[in-house]
């Protein structure tokens, strides 16, 4: 049945389709929905991991189990994965292994513009890269072919145009491979330097083996056209270049990234005048092309940042681009702001007040880091917040403890804050760590996580409780506070701060957007009582304006939390009950 | 650039206005209709609020999911701002289907820039078809502020050569049934009939 499919949804369906039984991932913007699609079919066991190193070595006991098995994230995730990525490679699947990784060009939504073909060349594993969604379904179920035909886990690569955009998809029926009996194969499986040293010469061997498969695979394939132009390319690239050039020139489109063919590329190259390689991010296969000794263009016309788009293409490569309408005057710019009632607000909000140094990370609350608040020092990565409090005070020799501050998500702090909590009860800094505990996974679209209660599909589950985890971590103090009082908040944040030993504050309210969350009714200004002193306006809510000299509240956002009556001297912001 | 005959349909507002259900309509009547279709979205950190922009592509054979400057047949927009800040990727005679809604974006907010005045005035002193209407006011009227996305499809309806039957129908697969009389009004309010 032909059905218009998300590139996720539609990777989700071949997952089904080829027969995955164990699903494991951790939650990242483009990828979240491979796995929230995935878990749709009862048929296919799902679950978020704490972070992507464990949900890939749940994916990996699964393949040793003999069952076809997936694990999925983002390009950062795959940093975090990496360990057993590496020597996966190495002790190679029983039941076939396949790992999505999303790259994010033009980073919609991280931090960095990583290019994840590197980790394949690096581990020296397969990678596909579909270009749609129809793309995806099958390259998933050639992905699981691979793996157990060459012994190998199979990564397939997409990126955000590729993952959040819809096509049109042909499902197939689930065909559920027999089981593979499990069998001890310690050679195989224990990587001792004595079984691994062993493993390498195989691992090597697989590779010519699969560069030679290359010049066949099924996915790479040569569209015919004007042999003047060449282009070789892949992903959303080639959607790209097929728009701008259809049949006016040859394309070599790759569904395989790695290893590349040689025998192709060369045959391609000898039938086109001109060849020009079309690729996102860094020059990888232009590389390989230039190592077989072929002249081409590539990175020298087009850029190594951000997204490609059928006008990029077109211009870099001489034609004319369409002409449009100009509006002379700058726009003012719309960034994302945390939502109108968000509990984050007001803990930023008492940490601008104190001047804190605050030591951030990933999630909705680096939005704290946005003018009015401009509450954030430093976002990396995933946990860095709280191992890096502790580098910085360890290295300002207490001369900013009382000052400096770790905030951190609950499920950014199950995913890699932990370890860093571990190292400050350790070597004793007097740090203080605070975990914005909105009893969810928040900016990629509300994800349950190990201390929300409730597994991938809602169901009851284990729950971490998190005071009881920091105690029993050797943190002697831990407060909790309510982030829409902003009193309490101050009266903790002071205390904790001058305690002369490493301490942690949850500060807990669940976020505005959860279905189980009732709003109270939204607040009403009181124009007589209002004169326009913009007190309000320092907690940079979105339901919050000035109109005509005076305060103004969007009814149609404002969920009443109140945090800013608490603002107003003039008792001006008032709840319905007032 | 190569000429084909791949229609296009921009979708810009602000995140959390409900673009994503106004795409996932599109998309699925299209589809019915037998082209193929292509449908872009932005997940994620931009949906906190920020300037958001859905592309919907339709045609023989699509091939890029997103829509560049000078290639939009319809900009259909829910908020005014947004309708000017993408009106670079308007063809020269591409139509703007816009809610006349204002709502001002944070550095707005905190007074470090001023909303621009006057932008359906100016844009159409440039010789661009605006099709301006209060959405919020017919979405209200339809029994839901939130409908604001379905009085623009309504609106949008009234340049395709396709049945209102046909758009009611693919509205009652994409929204649940205890909204679809809603939806329904909001169209019919957003068609101008």
């Amino acid at each position: 049945m032909k059905q218009l499919m998300l590139g996720n949804k539609a990777f989700a369906r071949g997952l089904y389709e080829a027969g995955c039984s164990v699903v494991s991932s951790y939650p990242g913007t483009p990828s979240t929905e491979v796995t929230e699609e995935a878990a749709r079919y009862d048929e296919i066991y799902c679950e978020w991991a704490p972070n992507e190193k464990v949900a890939l070595e749940v994916a990996f006991g699964a393949s040793l189990a003999g069952r076809r098995s997936f694990c999925g994230m983002k390009h950062v995730g795959l940093n975090v994965a990496a360990d057993p990525l590496f020597t996966a490679s190495y002790t190679g699947v029983r039941g076939g292994l396949v790992i999505c990784v999303a790259d994010d060009p033009g980073m919609h939504s991280s931090q960095n513009e990583q290019d994840s073909r590197h980790y394949a060349a690096a581990a020296k594993l397969p990678m596909l890269e579909p270009a749609d969604s129809a793309e995806a379904c099958q390259f998933v179920k050639l992905a699981y072919e691979l793996s157990e035909e060459f012994d190998t886990p199979v990564i397939v690569r997409m990126c955000t145009r590729v993952a959040h955009s819809q096509s049109v998809v042909d499902t197939a029926e689930r065909i559920l491979p027999d089981p593979i009996p499990y069998e001890k194969d310690t050679a195989k499986y224990i990587m001792t330097p004595a079984n691994a040293i062993k493993r390498h010469p195989v691992v090597e061997e697989r590779t010519s083996k699969l560069t030679a498969y290359a010049d066949d695979c099924p996915f790479n394939r040569v569209e015919e056209g004007d042999t003047k132009l060449g282009i070789i390319t892949s992903s959303t690239s080639y959607q790209y270049a097929k728009e701008v050039f259809g049949e006016n020139a040859c394309i070599l489109k790759l569904g395989m990234v790695h290893p590349l063919p040689e025998k192709l590329i060369l045959d391609f190259a000898a039938r086109v005048d001109r060849l020009v390689i079309i690729e996102e991010l860094d020059p990888i296969i232009e590389n390989h092309c230039r190592k077989l000794g072929l002249e081409v263009s590539g990175k020298d016309i087009l850029p190594m940042e951000g997204e490609f788009s059928q006008n990029l293409i077109a211009e870099k490569l001489g034609m004319e681009l369409p002409s449009h309408h100009t509006l002379e005057d700058a726009l003012p710019g719309r960034p994302p702001v945390m939502c109108a009632g968000c509990p984050h607000r007001g803990l930023f909000f008492t940490l601008a007040q104190n001047k804190c140094t605050v030591l951030g990370d990933i999630g909705c609350y680096t939005l704290g880091s946005a003018p009015p608040l401009n509450a954030i020092d430093m976002v990396l990565c995933m946990g860095a917040s709280v191992s890096s409090v502790h580098g910085f005070n360890k290295a300002m020799e207490g001369g900013c403890e009382g000052k400096t501050v770790a905030v951190i998500g609950d499920s950014t702090f199950m995913h890699s804050g932990m370890t860093g909590l571990a190292n400050i009860a350790y070597n004793q800094s007097n740090s203080t760590v605070i975990i914005l505990d909105n009893s969810i996974t928040g900016m990629t679209g509300h994800q349950q996580n190990p201390t929300t209660g409730y597994n991938i599909k809602g169901d009851p589950a284990g729950k971490i409780d998190l005071e009881s985890l920091c105690r029993a971590m050797g943190i002697r103090r831990v407060a909790v506070t309510d982030p829409y009082d902003l009193a309490e908040c101050d009266r903790v944040l002071k205390e904790e701060l001058a305690a002369p030993e490493p301490s942690v504050i949850i500060s807990r309210r669940p976020c505005v957007l959860l279905k189980y969350v009732e709003t109270k009714p939204p607040l009403r200004v009181d124009c007589d009582k209002c004169i326009g002193c913009r007190s309000c306006m320092r907690l940079g809510c979105p339901a919050i304006s000035m109109k005509d000299g005076k305060a103004a509240i969007d009814t149609t956002l404002c969920t009443g939390c109140g945090v800013c009556s608490q603002l107003c001297k003039f008792n001006a912001l008032k709840g319905d009950s007032e | 650039m190569n000429t084909n005959t791949t229609k296009n349909i921009m979708i810009v507002g602000v995140g959390g206005q409900g673009s994503l259900l106004a795409s996932k309509l599109l998309g699925h009547l299209l589809l019915e209709e037998g082209y193929d279709v292509k449908v872009s979205e932005v997940h994620g950190m931009s949906q906190r609020g920020g300037s958001v922009v859905t592309y919907v592509r339709f045609g023989d054979k699509v091939y890029s999911p997103i829509i560049d400057k000078g290639q939009a047949d319809f900009i259909v927009s829910f908020e005014k701002l947004e309708a000017a800040r993408y009106l670079e990727y308007l063809k020269p005679d591409g139509r703007i289907v816009v809610n006349t809604q204002k709502i001002d974006p944070m550095p707005v907010v905190t007074g470090a820039a001023s909303y621009p005045k006057n932008l359906i005035g100016r844009m159409e002193s440039l010789g661009v078809s605006v099709d301006a209407m209060d959405c919020l006011s017919l979405a209200e009227s339809a029994g839901s502020s939130k409908a604001v996305n379905i009085v623009l499809m309504g609106r949008l309806s009234r340049y395709f050569d396709i049945s209102v039957e046909k758009w009611l129908s693919a509205i009652g697969e994409c929204v649940p049934a205890k909204f679809l009389e809603l939806n329904r009004k909001a169209f019919l309010l957003g068609r101008g009939e």
